[in-house]
């Protein structure tokens, strides 16, 4: 079906969750009244990104009052929002949440924690260990955080599992300032657009902006369409509210005309990883 | 070199909104920096000018006696064409003071009191002002050690830090810094006819061509030697930013505890903003 969905550009506050929470709450509320379905938020949007001691400070269970309240407010708008989660046996995820109609639809964690140059999670993080699709009022969806979405592997297993939507959270670093558009952006942007046109899938990204230690997040949120085309981007450093709106109709013209996930043949690929994987174990 | 040539459109709107969301998620509007007549507190001024409105940054000119006098008046035009405050606090009497009691000090010891003078007076005029203060070191000196450790080197926030000299040149006439600043010869204006070029021993483009492979691309030695770069150049500078790097880094503390400030008890500068 089609549905509006908002890519709610936020600047969180470094290790503030109070005060994240009332930027989340206010944009939830700016979303309702223009009448969107859903909002999707950036990785770490109750928390910032750069935390690394902070960790354990900010993390949240899923039934901490936070998450509940958020929960609650999925009853008039559902929505995804990346926050440090908290386990019963205290391990501390980079995790994000799909809500609607006063439940967890799914709960993701990421994967892939980048602990290079100038990232350092898996210091502080625990890693997640599943790619899982789920069903949604608007279709079948897919989470990917941020350097989940540079393995291939992920966006293909979701794909495999059903997802026609894969949303991705974001605090992604600015970085690169030779070219005619930003390094960070413009490797972003092949990647989304690839992944999109391969799979057959809708994109909606969602970064955010504002800086760290120096850092900057360089925003430009996008929705890209299954035939890999931008149809809304949002602004480059600045804060915004891009809205979305998702055509149901272009999914399935593009899957009539380029059939590619179709036709993808996973027992051949299970089949070869599971003879590489036999040889590795030797 | 393409990877020296910034996209400086990009490079302002970074570096611009670096400085007003660095400085007013602390809760202040107002900057303070030295402004010495040289192309790169220049540039800093009219990026917190763009960033914070000229009328909340004050530019300061701290001249010891024998500085060219030639440095305080382009100091006067870059505060004038970027409209920013400025002020002229000599440090002649300060230096004099101490080197009274240590008349043989050589040129090093003298630039270095010189530049730590200079710092005391801007971070006063921080509390003065309730005005972080700016630092103006460029990639290039920074990986080099061609600054004074507490001295020059000592700010709340530097913009221009991670941007090399060239960029700096190529910036700086993006922006509208006055020509006769840009074109001059870069110089530490400790003594007469004193220039950096001349210091080092080598010109800042053969130097950042070097820098930018080595340090941004990772290039190994054989790799420079084959791009043309003389091993023995490659050598010293390679030399000079290891035995430099002390001054990049906090002071070393001795281990005793489980939680060390910076080893084991890690926050960001921003934690809370």
């Amino acid at each position: 079906m089609n549905f509006t969905a908002v890519l709610a550009q936020i600047k969180p506050k470094l290790g503030c969750v109070a005060d994240n929470l009332s930027i989340v709450e206010g944009e939830i509320a700016k979303a309702r009244e223009a009448g969107a379905d859903l909002i999707i938020f950036p990785e770490l949007a109750l928390s910032g990104y750069f935390l690394k001691d902070l960790v354990p400070e900010v993390a949240l269970r899923v039934d901490s009052p936070e998450i509940s309240r958020l929960i609650e407010l999925s009853r008039g708008i559902s929505i995804v929002i990346g926050f440090v989660e908290e386990t019963d046996d205290y391990h501390f995820f980079n995790s994000a949440l799909y809500l609607e109609d006063g439940a967890i639809r799914h709960l993701h964690r990421k994967v892939y924690l980048p602990t290079y140059g100038l990232f350092d999670e898996q210091r502080y993080l625990a890693k997640g260990e599943a790619f899982r699709a789920f069903d949604t009022k608007f279709g079948r969806f897919g989470i990917l955080i941020c350097e989940d979405m540079w393995h291939l592997s992920a966006s293909y297993i979701l794909a495999m599992d059903g997802a026609t939507t894969l949303i991705c959270l974001s605090s992604s670093p600015a970085r690169g300032i030779e070219g005619d558009s930003l390094g960070s952006a413009s490797a972003w942007q092949k990647l989304v657009s690839t992944t999109a046109m391969f799979l057959n899938c809708r994109v909606l990204y969602s970064n955010r902006v504002g800086f760290e230690d120096g850092i900057n997040f360089w925003g430009g949120s996008e929705y890209i369409a299954p035939s890999g085309e931008s149809i809304v981007r949002g602004s480059l450093f600045e804060k915004d509210f891009v809205t979305a709106s998702v055509d149901e109709g272009a999914l399935r013209r593009e899957r009539i005309f380029s059939p590619m996930i179709r036709d993808e043949n996973m027992f051949v690929t299970m089949q070869e990883l599971e003879r590489i994987a036999q040889k590795r174990r030797r | 070199m393409t990877g020296l040539i910034a996209n400086t459109d990009l490079l302002r709107k970074l570096l611009v909104g670096f400085v007003r969301d660095e400085v007013r998620k602390v809760g202040v509007s107002k900057v303070v920096l030295g402004l010495s007549g040289g192309i790169d507190s220049a540039l800093v001024a009219f990026i917190a000018a763009e960033a914070l409105g000229p009328e909340n940054v004050h530019a300061i000119c701290m001249p010891y006696k024998s500085s060219n006098p030639e440095s305080e008046a382009h100091a006067r035009l870059v505060a004038a064409s970027c409209g920013v405050n400025f002020s002229v606090v000599p440090i002649t009497a300060m230096v004099d003071a101490y080197f009274g009691m240590f008349p043989d000090a050589d040129n090093m010891r003298r630039g270095n009191k010189m530049a730590r003078e200079r710092m005391t007076v801007l971070f006063d005029h921080s509390a003065l002002l309730r005005a972080l203060v700016l630092g103006t070191s460029n990639k290039t000196e920074l990986l080099l050690g061609y600054g004074t450790l507490y001295g020059d080197m000592a700010s709340a926030l530097n913009p221009i830090g991670d941007i090399y000299k060239t960029q700096v040149w190529q910036l700086s006439a993006a922006m509208g810094v006055p020509k006769e600043v840009i074109e001059k010869q870069p110089s530490a204006d400790l003594w007469a006819g004193q220039t950096d070029e001349e210091e080092l021993g080598f010109s800042y483009r053969q130097v950042d061509e070097l820098l930018y492979r080595m340090v941004d691309e990772r290039l190994t030695k054989p790799e420079l030697a084959a791009e043309g770069f003389d091993r023995e150049f490659v050598e010293s500078i390679y030399a000079k930013i290891q035995n430099s790097h002390f001054k990049r880094r906090l002071p070393v503390i001795a281990k005793v505890s489980n939680r060390t400030i910076d080893r084991d008890f890690r926050y960001a500068r921003d934690w809370g903003k």
